[in-house]
């Protein structure tokens, strides 16, 4: 097995254990790659590939644009605020003019959920999603296994939480189904409100007490309270939010044993974690960012030996 | 398939001490020199050089890496099947140094050529030699010669050239198979 089941990275859902496995191995030659003096190869001079985000980021597009370049791919970006999306254009009449320009890989975000499948189904080209509205983060949740994997030996056999907003977030999505096929236990723990509501159908243990949470894992992944997905109020405070599920230094050094900090970022600082946490050892909140760009090289990588000119 | 034997173990064993003493007689103690295997198969022929530099010759500094050339290939996405990565292990810089590129078998000078690119991300060095065990003559793409060789041998190109070790493949051995 060195190739991988599929020609688009739409979702985690699409993908098998050994797809993750070789994801992983092909990162950890990258890693070393981009520790080097001269942190460039040239294994892609013949791809362009074209940053498509019709919502706002900063890591994950310069996460992306730097794998990009790492690997020697042209690289042109495209924003949805300055372009003629606000014209009336449609998302495959865009898609298409950009591809007529011979691009050969899609590196999308959209705010709805499948925008990227429907891409992929009426374009010709490979694409990456780099996240659909409330649905799928796939590079998200790999390089998060991959950070896990990194400090904890392995995935298999783990207890990771996700703490916070579940509803609007697909880190949480992408993740259960990552860790899940490597073989971890997931549980999502959050107020009532932000957990949606058959989840537990997904196979993921369910708890709405932080304390019991942290206790039981291995790994806390902290995400970040989405206020911008949100039309509704969905608990009382911010300040109320933040004695119930956020994490302080006191409560995990109350706990019985070391556990991980993960936050996928931007994080909102004495909300959902508090900054001595963010910055302590325990928290691999800024090796999940290094690591984020190996985990998309290779992404990036196995997907463009797969077309063929 | 058939296959002729061109070295048994006690040549092969034979050329490896030639090998040793032609590196001394051009680095003397290998202050500033290096020894690169290339990935993968170069891997073993520096690891037996390595270490009969050390133990029986009584050289102590010998420093030893490897270098994997896969993202620096000119054939990616031209064969049938992707290529797979190895893993590099340069454990010291390579600026200003004598650099000596291993590999078994030297074919078309491709993954040479490769090599000398994929060597310049660990800085400038000040010379690169290439040593291999067989070279095939009359079928080199590039204008890439070795500076050390084990033996010679005129193959045609649908002939295999085999580098087999004890560590690896239970026998020293060279076979060149005709399919």
């Amino acid at each position: 097995m060195s190739e991988l089941s599929v020609n688009h990275l739409l979702g985690i859902k699409y993908l098998n254990s050994q797809d993750i496995q070789l994801i992983f191995e092909t990162a950890d030659h990258f890693k070393e790659v981009i520790n080097r003096p001269i942190k460039k190869v040239p294994s892609l001079r013949d791809i362009t590939i074209a940053n498509l985000f019709f919502e706002n980021s900063t890591r994950t597009k310069l996460s992306f644009e730097l794998a990009e370049k790492r690997l020697s791919a042209d690289v042109i970006n495209f924003s949805a605020s300055q372009s003629s999306v606000k014209k009336g254009e449609t998302l495959i009449d865009t898609v298409n003019n950009i591809l007529s320009m011979k691009v050969d890989m899609v590196v999308m975000r959209h705010p709805n959920p499948g925008a990227s499948v429907f891409l992929s189904q009426h374009v010709n080209a490979s694409i990456i999603n780099a996240g659909d509205g409330a649905h799928e983060h796939p590079t998200q949740a790999l390089l998060d296994s991959y950070s896990i994997r990194e400090r904890l030996g392995s995935v298999k056999g783990k207890n990771v939480v996700i703490v916070g907003d579940i509803l609007h977030s697909r880190v949480a999505l992408s993740n259960i189904f990552a860790l899940q096929l490597q073989g971890a236990s997931v549980m999502v723990c959050g107020p009532k409100t932000l957990l949606p509501k058959y989840i537990d159908k997904l196979g993921v243990k369910v708890e709405t007490n932080l304390r019991k949470a942290l206790n039981w894992c291995d790994v806390a992944n902290m995400l970040r309270v989405q206020n911008e997905r949100m039309e509704i109020s969905y608990f009382p405070s911010t300040r109320e939010y933040t004695q119930q599920y956020g994490v302080n230094k006191a409560l995990l050094d109350s706990l019985d044993k070391e556990i991980t900090i993960m936050h996928p970022g931007p994080i909102n600082r004495g909300v959902e974690i508090t900054s001595d946490v963010a910055d302590s050892k325990q928290a691999i909140i800024l090796d999940q960012v290094q690591n984020g760009v190996a985990i998309r090289m290779a992404v990036i990588y196995l997907l463009a030996s797969k077309i063929k000119h | 398939m058939s296959q002729k034997v061109l070295l048994n173990a006690k040549e092969v064993n034979i050329i490896l001490h030639r090998l040793a003493c032609q590196l001394i007689e051009n680095h003397n103690d290998f202050t500033d020199t290096v020894l690169i295997g290339l990935q993968p198969r170069g891997k073993y022929l520096a690891n037996r050089l390595a270490k009969m530099l050390k133990e029986e010759y009584k050289i102590k500094n010998i420093q030893l890496g490897y270098l994997d050339i896969t993202f620096f290939r000119d054939d990616f996405r031209r064969g049938e099947k992707p290529l797979e990565a190895n893993t590099t292990e340069i454990n010291f810089l390579v600026e200003d140094k004598n650099i000596v590129f291993i590999d078994d078998v030297l074919y078309t000078g491709r993954s040479i050529r490769a090599a000398l690119t994929a060597i310049q991300s660990f800085g400038r060095p000040n010379e690169i030699e290439l040593l291999t065990l067989i070279d095939r003559r009359f079928s080199r793409h590039l204008p890439i010669q070795p500076d050390y060789r084990g033996r010679q041998v005129d193959a045609i190109n649908e002939e295999k050239v085999k580098v087999n070790w004890q560590e690896n493949d239970g026998e020293d051995s060279v076979y060149l198979i005709n399919n």
